[in-house]
């Protein structure tokens, strides 16, 4: 087929409470080796949105903070402020509230986190939380396991979108429950963004052609010995598996077929 | 009376307000400000008298993941 007949595309934007995203990949901003190192991958990559968060500091600093809020706003890319390290409904509350004063955004990655171990969400409070969120009008991000009663539930409370792990953040493990992260994907219809656990492109490919409708990761290109390099591939990455999952891909089948035609072959079993 | 900012115990004036341990600090926007846990929007600031014994954060932007 020549270009010039090649059909484009259908625009397949993200679509998250409304908001349309032309990238979905998600990037965090933690635990690179430089800011300038950061601000490079973030360029290449185009992220849908920057995960940013907020902590106590020397707030008299003149240095304290300005120069990553200056690259924020000179990216010009949507901040997600999440509320990481926060323990109990009150602090996610809390949080949320100030992030929504500094950052001037209803965007809101809920984090609650159940053991500080795995890091792993406290789902039987989570629900509580993102309802009192979205109830003070925060467009809500739950950070979330792959349980899908616990996801319902999110949904049940008005999340449009959730976030399940693949795997306990910062691992790299990728998805270590592909049959409860696929079940999930077949039984709710709200977008679903895979968050945490992915180490390496080939991951956040696979969970795109599952369906999923987006990565968010940080550590995996942060801690790439080429960041900006990582971020693209990651960005290559989603997008291949977001077009797989939408092309259809073949059943696979248990014995080989010959894709060369076998009709008119020389020397056909002469030997 | 005493109170605690950032965990760093401050002297402020019986009476004082949250914007008064602000200035105290020299908090440099952008930052947001809780007491006790429950946020204060900044336009609350001069309205919220503090007790002794508060505990005041003030936060600010940083990376994440």
């Amino acid at each position: 087929m020549s270009d010039s007949t090649r059909t484009a595309p259908a625009a397949d934007p993200l679509v998250l409470y409304g908001h349309t995203f032309a990238s979905r990949l998600m990037l965090g901003t933690s635990r690179y080796p430089s800011p300038s190192v950061l601000e490079a991958a973030v360029r290449l990559a185009k992220p849908a949105m920057l995960t940013a968060s907020l902590r106590r500091q020397n707030v008299s600093d003149p240095n304290t903070s300005n120069r990553f809020w200056e690259m924020l706003r000179a990216l010009d890319v949507p901040v997600l402020p999440n509320t990481a390290g926060c323990h109990s409904v009150q602090e996610v509350i809390t949080t949320a509230h100030m992030a929504r004063e500094v950052f001037a955004t209803p965007w809101i990655k809920l984090e609650l986190i159940g053991d500080d171990y795995t890091l792993q969400p406290d789902t039987l409070n989570l629900v509580e939380a993102a309802s009192r969120l979205i109830k003070d009008g925060f467009l809500v991000l739950p950070y979330c396991t792959e349980d899908l009663v616990v996801c319902q539930r999110l949904v049940d409370a008005g999340c449009q979108a959730i976030m399940p792990w693949a795997a306990p953040i910062g691992t790299g493990k990728g998805p270590i429950n592909p049959y409860a992260l696929q079940m999930l994907r077949e039984r709710l219809s709200v977008p679903m963004i895979v968050d945490a656990g992915l180490g390496r492109p080939s991951h956040a490919c696979q969970v795109m052609e599952w369906g999923f409708d987006g990565v968010l990761l940080n550590t995996a290109v942060a801690l790439a010995q080429d960041p900006v390099a990582m971020a693209g591939a990651f960005a290559h990455a989603t997008q291949a598996g977001r077009d797989a999952y939408r092309s259809g891909a073949m059943s696979e089948q248990h014995a080989a077929q010959p894709s060369t035609p076998v009709l008119g072959t020389p020397f056909w079993h002469q030997a | 009376m005493n109170v605690y900012i950032n965990q760093v115990p401050h002297a402020l004036a019986t009476g004082a307000t949250l914007a008064d341990a602000v200035a105290l600090v020299q908090a440099r926007p952008p930052f947001a400000a809780a007491v006790n846990l429950q946020f204060v929007p900044n336009s609350q600031y001069a309205q919220t008298p503090l007790q002794s014994d508060d505990r005041i954060d003030i936060i600010t932007p940083v990376t994440g993941g």
